[in-house]
């Protein structure tokens, strides 16, 4: 899954903080955060996950001149949409240092287990688990992110 | 700010209202600055008539970092060392989410915490743990 550059930027981790609704002026207020205990600026915890935006074959964001299977004149771009598509199932994070404005970090994507499942509301479920390791320019270890994905055998039912 | 053993006890809980009536447009600001642009979240079109959902939903990331915000909000900037969850039913744009962290375990100048958030008709929608430095 190769190693993706992430650097950390101020005006992401405000517009990040915005959409979690978080207030907190340590995510985007340089005086304010210089005086708490962090002493400037940090992302908010979940921030990791946005080296999504630094990945440039993620698969989730359109592309110029590449088919985007949402909606456009149909209701799918593409002639066989996939499936009911993965779904995340858990995500754990171990936190060794805030991430700050000013870390570029080398992210480590790795592919965990797989495993399978029967569920009644939504018929097989493919897990599988990816591991990311966050390093900062030092090559210190910053932050460790687990993820399990699933797939459905079909919608989950809501009943 | 952050928080204090003498002043903690197993049982001790906190809890905030993180999103109320979650608005389709927070979807879209949060798959903006997460860089998650699933069309099952944003795109009502796609996902009722190709994927087969009702309606669009949030990001369990999204849910998440609403999460983690009563954490933050509990434990202090930059004290969290662990926070994971499960990610149990999905939330709906409409949906007002309760987020409750509660103390399972206090040691070694560190909380554990049980980690729950729930939406308006009682249902968990994440489960999961954290664990966060204290101040003696």
């Amino acid at each position: 899954m190769g190693t993706i550059t992430f650097p950390v930027e101020a005006s992401h981790i405000m517009m990040f903080a915005r959409a979690v609704g978080d207030t907190n002026p340590v995510y985007h207020d340089a005086q304010a955060a210089k005086k708490t205990e962090v002493g400037g600026i940090i992302a908010p915890p979940t921030f990791g996950q946005a080296v999504a935006q630094f990945d440039p074959d993620y698969h989730l964001r359109p592309k110029p001149g590449q088919k985007w299977f949402g909606s456009g004149k149909t209701a799918s771009g593409v002639d066989k949409a996939p499936s009911a598509g993965g779904l995340h199932a858990e995500q754990h994070f171990e936190y060794h240092r805030p991430l700050r404005p000013g870390d570029v970090l080398s992210v480590e994507i790795k592919p965990g287990k797989t495993w399978e499942k029967e569920s009644k509301r939504a018929g097989k479920l493919m897990f599988r688990e990816r591991i990311a390791e966050y390093r900062d320019q030092t090559g210190a270890l910053v932050l460790t992110a687990r993820s399990v994905g699933v797939t459905t055998e079909r919608p989950v039912d809501q009943g | 700010m952050a928080l204090s053993a003498s002043h903690l006890k197993v049982g001790d809980s906190h809890s905030e209202t993180v999103v109320e009536n979650l608005p389709r447009t927070q979807i879209v600001q949060y798959a903006g600055a997460s860089g998650d642009y699933n069309p099952i979240h944003t795109d009502e079109i796609y996902t009722t008539q190709s994927a087969g959902y009702p309606s669009v939903f949030a990001h369990g990331m999204l849910t998440m970092g609403l999460t983690g915000k009563m954490l933050t909000n509990y434990v202090g900037d930059g004290r969290l060392t662990k926070f994971g969850v499960r990610f149990t039913n999905q939330v709906w744009p409409g949906d007002t989410l309760v987020s409750t962290a509660t103390v399972t375990a206090i040691g070694d100048g560190l909380v554990s915490l049980d980690v729950v958030t729930t939406n308006q008709d009682g249902k968990e929608v994440v489960r999961g743990s954290a664990e966060a430095r204290i101040d003696p």
